[in-house]
């Protein structure tokens, strides 16, 4: 019986990867949630937005590293974060203006812009593949490891390792900082206020002298940002790749509807419910169990729930499940 | 006014016979631009661009210029690559070049090629699945069936003393049937698959396939995937989580982008991939070269000579017609015969007008088998100070 061992195995395999994906969904779901409760649609193209601000921040990342610029053992490309989120600001206020105001000042259905967002999603595609290829991308530096498996079995003198990667605490880190800040924003400035007035109801809030074309304009920036910091995240924990972004799109979605759509919480909670049972339900409990377990009463099988393959069908019944009992998701958002 | 129209009619469809008879011999690139392969693809169609532009060079076959067109099959969407082919089909193409991926080239085969009597020559598609697929002659591959590679790796495997590895696989036809003729050629030999577990490409996340993997006490990974894809998503996973250093990559696993991306985690790995020590291997690499790209892009080769083979099949046919040509690929592809290799088409097409055997290597060393699939050569691989190191050749 080694509990110290089990704890590790689990901290390892489970605990650590599950933290660091659940923030990296949290990041782009708030990004859905925020544009779901103001504009009163579902992004399609949340996904390539988040390409095109990783593609801009990896290109600007290049430029640095070419000046002989890093930013010690952080990676570069935190430094060229904030020219990704001006692109990605001014793309999709671009967008805005050539695209989606056309179909608001029709007050079109939200279908209708689900289905014009999904145009938009194959012309970001399009650009992004343009700007940067279809090849996949590395463009980590600066330390890999906070805590690495070696080393730590060294330090601890246990049999199993535990392996944090810069790249997963940093994504948590910058996802509790823009968190915040994104709530303080929300709640404590007039702007803010003033969105939160916009998406609770819109004809009252337009009565009250706010300008929606502000809100609006303001909402895409902050997307921006969000998308960006959250597709830079991703692309230092992994690496880029176009196609992976675009399928990012479903665990994002699922999150941001299990957290209930338009509410900010909720994105944040969905994105680690999507992340913890994704694994946990996956994952085979065996090397846990023989740790736990006195000696010889080891089992035979792997203890694994569900094969590997059933992932995203966890992240879909999770999904369908709280779309049956509770429409409005786990936090109060709108109902679908 | 009626008859007016018949006249117009018949007219117009006697017209388009003759320009068909007389159109030019036009060949269906469709390989998968985008989606999971399009890292890939640009260079296995530049590469058949390449020999199209050779035999062109020397004066076309049948005294016309060759003419090709590409195609999207998107390597995963049965539906959308059957329409991509049938646009071709209506293009008036005589052969097909493709397609890549393995499930994609089998919708194309029985849906659209089989249908219209059209030939193919897939360049990449390994499945074992395609070598009992119903095709009436007209299907060719000049990539080995993964039944052959997973006897090759089960070999390795057995020649370095390990008997026990995990297994995991890309979720689709290549993946699946190189996962199952591994595990039946590793049994069979008496060592054991602890898990046989499948990933999913393009995915955000593959710690959940890496900690099951991890969980089955196995030292060894078998990874069958892509190497800018999955695959190399639970490779770099594995070796953050420390889960396990030695990874067993077979033909999709390997290429020199995964060698610089994970460099020294690689140090303890080998692997296998279809290669020869041929002369035609050296000359295609120049080739590529003089044209600025990269030769060793996986399957690059066998689609120059897939293309390759195509109009050399015609030219000795003396015929466009895909009945006709598809009858002389074996021919032209193994002895007995003066050897062809890349670059060297417009003496190939020189032997077949003055009646003589040819026996075409071109850049893989082509020798055809059983169904019309390549023999397979292959490379043992080590991965040495960021190098792909050749071991030997099996």
């Amino acid at each position: 019986m080694d509990l110290l061992n089990a704890l590790v195995v689990f901290l390892n395999f489970v605990f650590v990867p599950a933290v660091s994906y659940g923030a990296q969904l949290a990041l782009g779901a708030l990004g859905v949630t925020l544009i779901y409760g103001i504009l009163r649609f579902s992004n399609f193209a949340h996904g390539d937005t988040m390409a095109f601000g990783t593609a801009i921040t990896i290109l600007c990342t290049f430029g640095l590293q070419a000046l002989g610029i890093t930013f010690g053992p952080l990676p570069t490309a935190l430094l060229a974060l904030p020219v990704g989120i001006v692109a990605t600001a001014l793309l999709l206020l671009g967008t805005d203006r050539v695209v989606y105001r056309f179909y608001r000042e029709r007050k079109a259905a939200p279908v209708i812009l689900v289905i014009v967002s999904m145009g938009v999603m194959f012309v970001m595609n399009g650009i992004v593949r343009f700007i940067i290829g279809v090849g996949d991308v590395t463009f980590a530096d600066g330390a890999r490891f906070l805590v690495s498996a070696r080393g730590f079995q060294e330090w601890s003198g246990l049999e199993e390792g535990l392996a944090i990667r810069s790249s997963q605490a940093i994504t948590v880190v910058t996802a509790a900082i823009a968190v915040a800040l994104l709530f303080w924003f929300l709640n404590h400035t007039r702007t803010g206020k003033s969105m939160r007035a916009f998406s609770d109801n819109e004809d009252l809030a337009l009565l009250s002298g706010i300008n929606p074309e502000r809100v609006v304009a303001i909402t895409w920036i902050i997307v921006a940002a969000l998308a960006t910091t959250a597709g830079v995240l991703y692309g230092l924990d992994k690496s880029f790749k176009a196609f992976t972004y675009f399928q990012l799109l479903l665990p994002i979605f699922a999150a941001a509807i299990v957290g209930g759509l338009g509410n900010p919480l909720g994105a944040i909670a969905g994105g680690f419910v999507i992340a913890f049972s994704e694994v946990m339900l996956t994952y085979a409990w065996r090397k846990v169990v023989l740790y736990a377990l006195p000696e010889g009463w080891a089992p035979d099988g792997l203890l694994q729930l569900m094969s590997t393959e059933y992932k995203f069908a966890v992240s879909f019944a999770i999904l369908i499940i709280v779309l049956l009992f509770r429409p409005t998701g786990l936090f109060r958002g709108q109902s679908v | 006014m009626k008859r007016l129209l018949l006249a117009v009619g018949a007219t117009a469809l006697l017209a388009g016979a003759a320009a068909a008879q007389d159109a030019a011999p036009k060949i269906g690139i469709i390989l998968g631009f985008t989606g999971p392969l399009e890292s890939i693809t640009p260079f296995m169609a530049q590469a058949a661009e390449v020999a199209i532009a050779e035999v062109n060079a020397a004066g076309g076959i049948l005294g016309q210029q060759v003419v090709s067109e590409r195609a999207d099959s998107t390597c995963i969407d049965a539906a959308a690559a059957t329409a991509a082919a049938e646009g071709l089909v209506e293009g008036g193409i005589n052969a097909i070049m493709g397609a890549d991926c393995s499930g994609v080239t089998n919708a194309i085969l029985t849906n659209v090629a089989v249908p219209n009597g059209i030939g193919m020559i897939s360049p990449s598609a390994t499945s074992p699945g395609l070598s009992t697929v119903e095709d009436n002659g007209l299907f060719f591959r000049t990539a080995p069936s993964d039944a052959r590679q997973g006897v090759v790796m089960s070999e390795i495997l057995m020649d370095r003393g390990i008997t026990e590895v995990a297994l995991t696989y890309t979720n689709n036809d290549y993946g699946k049937g190189l996962a199952d003729s591994f595990q039946a050629a590793f049994t069979e030999m008496g060592g054991t698959v602890t898990l046989a577990a499948p990933h999913e490409d393009g995915k955000a996340d593959y710690s959940a396939e890496v900690a099951a993997l991890a969980a089955t006490g196995s030292e060894v990974l078998v990874v069958a995937g892509y190497t800018d894809q999955g695959g190399r998503g639970i490779i770099q996973n594995a070796l953050d989580t420390g889960a396990f250093d030695t990874f067993v990559l077979p033909d999709g696993m390997i290429g020199q982008d995964i060698v610089d991306a994970l460099g020294a985690g690689l140090e303890n790995s080998f692997g296998q991939y279809p290669g020869t020590d041929s002369q035609g291997a050296a000359m295609w690499q120049e080739i590529a070269a003089a044209q600025g790209f990269d030769g060793t892009s996986a399957f690059a080769p066998e689609s120059y000579d897939a293309a390759a083979l195509i109009m050399l099949a015609m030219a000795k046919a003396g015929s466009t017609d895909s009945a006709a040509w598809t009858a002389q690929v074996m021919d032209l592809a193994n002895a007995p015969g003066e050897q062809i290799f890349p670059g060297e088409l417009a003496k190939a097409l020189e032997l077949i007008a003055a009646g003589q055997d040819i026996d075409y290597e071109g850049a893989t060393a082509v020798e055809l088998i059983g169904p019309g699939e390549s023999a397979g050569n292959y490379r043992e691989v080590e991965f040495k100070d960021g190098e792909i190191v050749t071991v030997r050749f099996r």
